[in-house]
């Protein structure tokens, strides 16, 4: 009898790159619920569009590159490009916007590269690098939270803005962000404490972000649980951080923000946990990983500081991005019998 | 209880397959009928093919010599598995990975099963045995390692040297899935295990023994144990002296070979019995790797390129050991072996005593036959065994297991049913198969350089480390092969190497060519610039004699001159005197 020889490698009993990337998904599950708690209509408008836009780009590029559309939409990988990126958009954004960001995270950063795996660059961060480079304005206009307007927009009135069929008025929905609203503080000669005493401000930072933080640590801490992800990138992002943010502000409280409110600001914790962890363009040795998130903590608190944008996890990922082949070549571990340690027969 | 190691070790990474031992469990080892023809490939270790004793037409005994241990390097001798005729020695396709064609033995038994006079002198009292005298009936029995190396095991012995070992570790641990056949034997025949393993330490003056078995083998943990106990008690009550009569032998059980009772009965009891020690490893593949068997016993890492006698430490498969037993106490070569039949294409999955040489198909036969759901043939496990065209391939040293499935048994998970054959899909780095690997190499960016044919990059990254286990491959979300482009980044950088070895040859054969063309060209003038000058010398040498001639000549005309001048003036004065003698008349 004959038989046939072809596949040599036998068994894998691994969950595939599909049930990975819903694991992602499920673990973002607690931080949009605080987002539309705080946010309204307008987080889930976006989170809609951007999965239909980048399936649909997506689909687009697999065909034009002649690669199986099916089985590699069915991975999910852009769906998480889509949420991630759509989570860092101000809720109530122009349809458009959300449209142009991923045709430069699907076609540009991921397809041009070669597709899943080959993407050099986290495609979610350079859609929102390009956005808020070049459309600063529209990408600075976030709502103020529900729990400090009082004000709940109703659905059709948020797809009514977002479509461009009402005009909203900017001046009156819009506050500023805890880490602009510092920034500017800071440069107008208040002290941190005095900023940082409103009454939105919660224990941590900002009462809506700190929250949606919080949310964010727990849908990270699931993904370590569950191995989706390593520790090392997410624990030494948010260690490098706090690091270099409680040196500055031990040498002087009043003009640096403290640790605990850097961690608990902004996109620390979605870009600790979610994107910074991204295995295509992060660092893969363990060591390495270390290095890397450390570089991106230490980078976000540069730049937050002493750059022009209030929030600065896009740069930094992009930045590290870039380092990651040398990390990884100068950052191989030693091999089985290599460590001398274990070495301790004679000799 | 005796302890002679104080903690297990914890082995880094792998993997926890599901791992289906107890299909070929149910039911004892089973001795096959003779088949009608045995297929003997005289290529079953690591080594030279050994030199044919037999031809075409030559009746054989169980148990003859076919090929002995070839005279120019190491290797292991071929023995015939059964009494019968010699009729053919042809090449034929032989069980291993690259499909091609090793030159075969072909013996159609007589069915009688004859030993004739070809068993070997049983030696009972090894103990009283020189090393040397065990090592040659080790080689004579042509015994090789059974846990899948086929390493000639005299060699192996031998270059570990007396005493050189401290902790002889046999490997019982059997962690890929499917295979069961040391389990079994360890099962059944644990007291011929504990007598091998006694002849080894004895051979090697090893002062430990531990034995390695996976914790999902508690019945052969415990016959081992019981093995242990029976036959330490027996050597205790002797003092560990060798008895001279067989009186206080222990009677042992077991419904093994008729050659494996016989001897049992002449076996004195076991004085090293208190050194040596069952560990119950956790399971875990691939545990049983012999490198990785030594870190979880000892903590000790044997680093690339290392002997481990030079570390104090010696491994051994628990069949291996066996072999040996049988070699030297029931003067039994290595004809056969414990191969396990198993896998969903086969109807009643279980392990035989299997004549080296007999057709997979006629095993399958044994077990029932073939379920509708055969559709992949593997040697080995499903982790690192390799796949084969074809059933009519005999058993072989190496062979531990056959394994029959259905194309997706062996996908565990659940995945769609209608996707038939699963997408190989991009790496996307995350690292599992970095986190799965035993040695700590990093798969991901290995198959990255593999794929892009940077050999040098990959042989960077220590693919020379890779004990190919599959860890990776099984681990990997995106299905990729990873252990496959390893084996062949492996094949082509040995290609690569060789292909560059032979081009500094023929670049030297080259250039000693051109050398000696130059040389010959140098000598060819030297000699024609020698000739030349010699020539011109005996022109100019020449030209000097004539030289000299010439002057000679000058002096005698010279001489002729002066004389006529001087006849003239004296003609001048006879003139004048007679002119003067004129005018004075």
């Amino acid at each position: 009898m004959q038989f046939d020889t072809r596949i040599t490698s036998l068994v894998n009993d691994a969950p595939d790159i599909s049930q990975l990337m819903k694991q992602v998904l499920y673990a973002l599950i607690p931080a949009v619920a605080t987002l539309l708690y705080f946010y309204g209509w307008g987080v889930l408008i976006n989170l809609v569009l951007a999965v239909v836009f980048a399936l649909a780009l997506e689909g687009i590029a697999l065909w034009v590159r002649g690669k199986p559309v099916k089985p590699f939409l069915k991975d999910f990988s852009a769906i998480v490009t889509a949420c991630l990126f759509a989570l860092t958009l101000p809720p109530l954004i122009s349809w458009w916007l959300i449209l142009v960001g991923l045709f430069f995270a699907i076609i540009v950063a991921k397809h041009l590269y070669g597709g899943i795996g080959y993407n050099p660059f986290n495609p979610a961060m350079i859609a929102y690098a390009v956005l808020i480079v070049s459309f600063p304005l529209q990408m600075s206009q976030w709502p103020g939270a529900y729990s400090v307007t009082g004000e709940w927009l109703s659905l059709s009135d948020s797809l009514s803005i977002v479509f461009g069929q009402m005009d909203a008025d900017w001046d009156a929905i819009t506050r500023a962000t805890p880490l602009d609203e510092v920034r500017t503080g800071l440069i107008t000669g208040q002290s941190y404490q005095d900023i940082v005493a409103g009454d939105h401000f919660g224990w941590l930072s900002g009462v809506a972000w700190q929250w949606t933080s919080l949310a964010y640590l727990l849908g990270g801490l699931y993904l370590i649980k569950a191995r989706v992800i390593s520790w090392q990138i997410p624990v030494s992002v948010l260690a490098g951080l706090a690091g270099v943010a409680a040196l500055m502000w031990l040498v002087d409280s009043s003009i640096y923000a403290s640790p605990l409110f850097h961690l608990f600001s902004g996109a620390t914790m979605l870009g600790a946990f979610f994107i910074a962890t991204d295995p295509v363009s992060a660092s893969t040795t363990p060591f390495g990983q270390l290095v890397y998130g450390a570089s991106i903590g230490f980078f976000i608190y540069v730049i937050r500081t002493w750059g022009v944008y209030p929030d600065s996890v896009a740069f930094a990922v992009l930045i590290m991005n870039m380092a990651v082949p040398m990390i990884d070549y100068y950052t191989q571990p030693k091999v089985f019998g290599d460590s001398g340690r274990a070495v301790h027969g004679k000799r | 209880m005796n302890t002679l190691i104080q903690k297990l070790w914890k082995m880094r990474g792998g993997v926890h397959p599901a791992f289906h031992k107890d299909d070929s469990t149910r039911q004892p080892i089973q001795h096959t009928a003779i088949p009608p023809q045995l297929i003997i490939p005289l290529q079953q270790h690591v080594g030279h093919l050994p030199d044919l004793k037999v031809a075409i037409g030559d009746t054989v005994e169980k148990g003859q010599m076919l090929a002995s241990v070839s005279a120019v390097g190491i290797g292991a001798a071929i023995h015939a598995p059964t009494s019968g005729v010699i009729t053919s020695i042809e090449e034929r396709t032989i069980p291993h990975p690259s499909g091609l064609a090793g030159s075969c033995i072909v013996l159609d038994s007589d069915g009688k099963d004859d030993w004739g006079n070809q068993r070997l002198a049983p030696l009972a009292d090894y103990r009283e045995c020189a090393a040397d005298e065990l090592l040659q009936r080790i080689e004579q029995a042509g015994v090789v390692g059974l846990g899948g190396a086929v390493f000639p095991s005299e060699v192996k012995l031998a270059s570990a040297g007396e005493g050189n070992v401290e902790t002889l570790i046999i490997n019982g641990a059997e962690c890929e899935p499917y295979i069961s056949c040391d389990d079994m034997l360890m099962r059944e025949r644990a007291e011929e295990v504990i007598v091998g393993i006694d002849i080894l330490m004895h051979l090697l003056k090893a002062k430990r023994c531990l034995i390695g078995v996976e914790d999902n083998k508690p019945e052969a943990i415990a016959a081992l144990n019981s093995a242990l106990e029976t036959l330490g008690a027996a050597g205790n009550a002797g003092h560990g002296q060798i008895e001279a009569d067989q009186g206080s032998n222990t009677q042992l059980s077991g419904d093994s070979s008729d050659s494996a009772s016989l001897a049992i009965q002449t076996v004195s009891p076991i004085a090293s019995a208190p050194r040596i020690e069952v560990v119950a490893v956790p399971t875990m593949y691939p545990s049983g790797d012999a490198k990785q068997l030594t870190r979880i016993l000892t903590g000790i890492e044997i680093p690339k390129g290392v002997r481990s006698p030079s570390l104090g430490l010696l491994c051994h498969n628990v069949g291996t050991a066996y072999s040996i037993y049988e070699a030297v106490v029931a003067g039994k070569p290595l004809i056969s072996r414990i191969t396990t039949v198993t896998g969903n294409g086969i109807q009643s999955p279980q392990n035989f005593e299997a004549l080296i040489g007999t057709p997979f198909s006629f095993l399958v036969e044994q077990a029932g036959g073939y379920t509708d759901k055969a559709e992949r043939l593997i040697m080995g496990g499903p982790m690192m065994g390799i796949a084969l065209p074809s059933d009519g391939l005999p058993v072989v040293k190496a062979c531990n297991c056959i394994l029959i499935s259905s194309r997706d048994e062996l996908r565990l998970n659940d995945h769609d049913p209608a996707d038939d054959e699963r997408l190989v899909m991009p790496c996307i780095r995350c690292g599992k198969c970095m986190q799965a690997c035993p040695v700590k190499l990093l798969p991901q960016q290995m198959y990255w350089h593999a794929r892009a044919r940077d050999f040098e990059k990959v042989a960077e990254h220590n693919l020379s480390d890779c004990i190919e286990c599959g860890a990776c491959s099984y681990v990997c979300p995106s299905h990729i092969p990873l252990v496959d482009y390893f084996r062949f980044a492996k094949t082509e950088m040995k290609a690569q190497q060789q292909a560059a070895i032979k081009s500094s040859q023929s670049r030297e054969r080259h250039e000693f060519h051109e050398f000696r063309k130059a040389r010959e060209k140098a000598e060819r003038e030297e000699k024609r610039r020698k000739q030349k000058e010699a020539l011109q010398k005996k022109k100019a040498a020449a030209a000097d004699g004539k030289a000299g001639e010439g002057d000679s000549k000058q002096d005698a005309i010279k001489a002729a001159m002066e004389r006529a001048k001087a006849k003239k003036a004296a003609l001048k004065a006879a003139a004048k005197n007679k002119q003067d003698n004129s005018d004075a008349v």
